[in-house]
């Protein structure tokens, strides 16, 4: 296919070259309380995209953290550049949904990917994820802890269950065609991202499910990548409570308006 | 269509079809066999469906990765980031 003497291909392996060039990976980090975890997730990402070699920036979005994770976040930026660190605070904690939409706005990538930074999510697998949205021009790639390789860990027996349990009852009412739907470790086309953003009302775990079931609604390709989720090490999560209540909830109404 | 609304579709089509054999509505004057036959499969369904779920989560759980290499990896990791980033001037 490389041969140069066949022009057309000369054209198309140039203008293939070039959209590689172009392609960049705008990384959103919403912070809350992550003043431990943040430097190494910022530098664990550094390390991966330095190693592929791909085009990217990382949009920190903290939402007035007491624990001081902007000022860390401050010094990441003197250290790695504002043209790879960008921070993009709010004044109050307002949310996972509204941080996504917030970064959003400011990403400059033509892809977005969107993780946790309490490294539960590894920067490693964003060499695959890329991958496999070139593999098979993907709209959006999710990352999958219930298929292949993927996994957890640091549950325990009855996390396990609720988790399997919650995701077999939402494929059987939701048919979804992606295998984890409540994993926030996924990668967008920006413009998939925006018009699903747009159409999403959840909040919490509800709003990832939201969003792959709108995807497939809107008949967007999806690609899985299985991941690893090591529980977060450093500081407590901050979704938790009537979790389940409100899951449950959340897959009700999708189910009866999806 | 809403999966609710397919749902209900599917359920009454699957209903429908029970009745018209199990009271032979359409005076088909099936043989009685097909009719006891008929008669309690919604409950065979049903159960069958229940044992399936029990057995498929039952399975996953048990088959769920442990990803000690994964965490493993990840604490040697911390180790080299945080000395390359204290090296980096970082204040942690
Ligand atoms: N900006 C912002 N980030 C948040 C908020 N709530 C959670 N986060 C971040 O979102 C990610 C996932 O939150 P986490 O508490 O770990 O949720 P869990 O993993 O589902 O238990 C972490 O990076 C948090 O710091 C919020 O209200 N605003
Ligand atoms: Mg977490």
């Amino acid at each position: 296919m490389h041969t140069p003497a066949n022009p057309v291909c000369l054209v198309l392996c140039e203008h293939e070259a070039d959209q590689r060039r172009e392609d960049k990976y705008s990384v959103l980090l919403p912070t809350y309380n992550e003043r431990e975890n943040l430097p190494l997730i910022v530098w664990l990402l550094v390390k991966y995209f330095n190693e592929s070699g791909y085009n990217y920036e990382i949009i920190i979005i903290d939402d007035g953290s007491p624990d001081g994770t902007l000022e860390v976040a401050e010094q990441l930026q003197k250290i790695y550049g504002s043209n790879k660190i960008l921070l993009r605070p709010r004044e109050k904690k307002l949310g996972l949904g509204t941080a996504y939409i917030h970064g959003m706005k400011h990403a400059s990538g033509n892809f977005v990917i969107i993780m946790d930074a309490d490294l539960s999510h590894h920067p490693k697998f964003i060499p695959e994820f890329i991958e496999k949205q070139k593999e098979g021009d993907y709209d959006l790639v999710s990352g999958t802890r219930y298929r292949g390789n993927g996994g957890v860990y640091g549950w325990d027996l009855r996390r396990k269950l609720i988790s399997r349990g919650a995701n077999f009852l939402s494929q059987v009412l939701l048919r979804p065609g992606a295998s984890d739907l409540t994993g926030s470790f996924r990668l967008y086309k920006k413009h998939v991202l925006e018009s699903l953003v747009e159409r999403c009302v959840s909040k919490g775990y509800v709003f990832q499910m939201e969003m792959i079931v709108r995807a497939r609604q809107l008949n967007y390709t999806v690609g899985e990548v299985p991941i690893s989720f090591v529980d977060r090490v450093y500081g407590e999560s901050k979704l938790g409570g009537n979790e389940i209540v409100s899951f449950v909830k959340g897959l009700l109404t999708l189910f009866a308006t999806t | 269509m809403t999966k609710l609304l397919q749902w209900l579709l599917g359920v009454s089509l699957v209903l429908t079809a029970w009745a018209l054999v199990s009271f032979d509505l359409l005076e088909l004057s099936l043989p009685p066999a097909y009719r006891e036959m008929a008669w309690p499969m919604p409950l065979y369904l049903l159960v069958s469906f229940g044992c399936y779920s029990l057995a498929t989560v039952g399975y996953r759980v048990a088959t769920f990765n442990d990803c000690v290499d994964a965490a493993k990896e990840l604490q040697v990791q911390i180790k080299e980031a945080k000395a390359d980033l204290r090296k980096k001037g970082l204040k942690m």
